[in-house]
């Protein structure tokens, strides 16, 4: 029979662990290092190259954090990309117009209410999220190059860009103010409070969530209007920094942003994430744009490195996962 | 038998899935302090029943009674909110988080912040794992990196911890070694004394006889029949769980 009182297991529990928590910092310090020795002669390791990176990355840390929550509850958001040029053309639009409260109201609304229409799909209609944000995806592409008919509207109200791209307050950039706060107040939600152990342990058991008392078609409308929200958020950023929205905003960050997610440790089928993670993942995809520019590869080049980079990301969660 | 009014009582209770009829006139009385044994082959419809009186599964017809009061349960919360616990034959358990998740899944603990008290999860579950002598390697471990028995311990004690009027363990010592198996039993004698009332699957007859104050024996979705462990023995339970006369 079988017996089960030895303790044998803690062992490779423990290294197991450690293996799987570290490779984000190792992987990432590997990279860096890397640039660092390559490219010390064309700017790398400037401040200025340093900084831009942080800076560049945040609307895809913002895009990150949504996307942890959802595949921490066993989804996927593929729309988040569209999500972000609609919310960046609906806050240009409308600052345009009627200023800058409404702008913020129109950028974030529609993201949020793309993300409820989302997670009310796969929620209450039970359609699975990869076909739901696949339709939605293309959908709202659609909708954003017929909004303003292709064209870029700037945005010229010097608060809001200030506030949402090329402002600082106390000397840091308001962009890293943005990463910062998201980051944390996301780790918080994630890490300590019960919302967080709900959408982990629906991703992780949704029969055995559901016999526990938790909604689970709650947990799916909530990460997936969280991604949705944040996705109009980086739309907002976007278009902060650049001063202008257009169609093709966020077109190419899916791929990024699910790379981010999964090199920083969460899992693709739920239960296991990390938000911290995730910012470090999205750094290192960020150095890893920055430094193939630099080192002076193609744009096919650079889509090639970083597929590659993605499929070994998506080895090792599955190998973690099927143990 | 008991004196008080039953915790729990099932009156004609039906369960149809589609065109199958997976419980039909399905009647029983669970009195505090009392185990009663649910037994039948593969497929009776044992694990139909626990669902419904847990609130997974409503019943197609019939109703259910707790302590005099007829509810209707459309979902495990309620179930739960009546002070019912399971154990189920799948363990329901989050097997990529912590053993003190698992203990308190659905019903954290929160601190002033309104945040995760998980200082108090760790040290409820290391004190409960004690108590109930479940052998793990800590609090902090993920449950899938228990054994198959160590699991089923975790499940057990979860519901330990939270039944105060019924519990419902559906095969709990399938996956148990001898001693383990011990174990369990000794649990469920001291929910006995707690005052709680038991119903328990298992395909083993030694341990339906040695725990059991009644033995219901289903078969095919039908009630055969309630009889008083102390009044049967092991040839009537089988010739009616089989449907076989053993002459
Ligand atoms: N969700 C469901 N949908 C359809 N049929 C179901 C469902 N759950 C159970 N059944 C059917 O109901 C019948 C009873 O199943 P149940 O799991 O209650 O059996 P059991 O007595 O617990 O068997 P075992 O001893 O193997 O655990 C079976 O024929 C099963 O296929
Ligand atoms: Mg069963």
């Amino acid at each position: 029979m079988t017996s089960a009182n030895t303790g044998t297991e803690v062992g490779s529990f423990a290294s197991r662990f450690n293996l799987q928590q570290y490779v984000v910092y190792l992987g990432f310090l590997a990279i860096f290092l890397f640039f660092a020795f390559m490219l010390k002669d064309s700017g790398f390791l400037t401040v200025r190259n340093l900084s831009n990176i942080v800076l560049q990355t945040a609307p895809v840390t913002i895009m990150a954090i949504g996307l942890v929550f959802v595949m921490s509850a066993g989804e996927i958001d593929l729309s988040i990309g569209s999500i972000v040029a609609v919310s960046a053309l609906a806050a240009a639009v409308t600052i345009a117009s009627y200023g800058m409260a409404a702008g913020i109201v129109a950028g974030l609304g529609a993201g949020i209410l793309i993300g409820l229409i989302n997670g009310a799909l796969v929620a209450y209609v039970k359609l699975p999220s990869f076909l739901v944000t696949l339709a939605t995806m293309g959908l709202f592409a659609g909708v954003s190059r017929s909004m303003t008919d292709l064209r870029s509207i700037s945005v010229t109200n010097e608060t809001f860009t200030g506030f949402f791209g090329s402002g600082s307050l106390l000397g840091v950039p308001s962009l890293i103010w943005w990463t910062v706060i998201a980051i944390a107040v996301g780790h918080l939600v994630y890490r300590e409070t019960r919302f967080g152990a709900h959408v982990l342990a629906t991703g992780d058991n949704a029969r055995a969530a559901s016999v526990s008392g938790i909604s689970v078609p709650k947990i799916r409308l909530a990460v997936l209007t969280i991604s949705g929200g944040l996705a109009g958020l980086a739309g907002l950023l976007y278009a902060g920094r650049l001063q202008a929205a257009k169609y093709t905003l966020g077109e190419t960050d899916l791929m990024t942003v699910i790379a981010a997610v999964i090199v920083g440790g969460t899992l693709l089928n739920g239960g296991k994430g990390s938000i911290v993670g995730a910012l470090v993942g999205s750094l290192m995809m960020g150095m890893l744009n920055n430094g193939l520019i630099l080192m002076g590869l193609s744009v096919s080049d650079q889509m090639i490195v970083r597929g590659l980079i993605i499929l070994t990301a998506v080895a090792v969660s599955l190998r973690d996962k099927s143990r | 038998m008991n004196a008080s009014a039953p915790i729990l009582q099932l009156q004609d209770i039906r369960k149809n899935f589609g065109g199958l009829t997976a419980i039909e006139n399905f009647s029983l009385e669970v009195f505090p302090g009392e185990i009663v044994a649910l037994v039948g082959d593969n497929g009776a419809g044992k694990s139909t029943l626990v669902k419904i009186i847990s609130g997974v599964h409503p019943p197609s017809s019939g109703t259910i009674t707790i302590e005099g009061k007829p509810v209707t349960m459309s979902n495990a919360t309620m179930g739960r909110a009546h002070g019912i616990e399971v154990v189920y034959q799948d363990l329901a358990l989050a097997d990529q988080q912590t053993v003190y998740m698992n203990m308190f899944l659905g019903r954290e603990p929160l601190n002033r912040l309104g945040l995760l008290d998980r200082r108090r999860m760790i040290d409820e579950t290391e004190k409960l794992v004690k108590e109930l002598d479940v052998r793990i390697p800590s609090a902090h471990a993920t449950i899938r990196d228990l054994s198959g028995g160590q699991r089923q311990g975790v499940a057990i004690a979860r519901a330990t911890h939270w039944a105060s009027k019924l519990i419902l363990l559906d095969e709990p010592t399938a996956a148990l070694g001898v001693a383990e198996t011990a174990k369990v039993e000794a649990i469920a004698q001291s929910l006995k004394q707690r005052n709680v009332g038991i119903l328990i699957i298992s395909h083993s007859l030694d341990q339906v006889f040695k725990l059991s104050d009644r033995i219901c024996v289903l078969r095919r979705g039908k009630q055969i029949g309630v009889r008083e462990t102390k009044k049967t023995d092991k040839n009537e339970i089988i010739a009616m769980i089989t449907g076989l006369q053993q002459q």
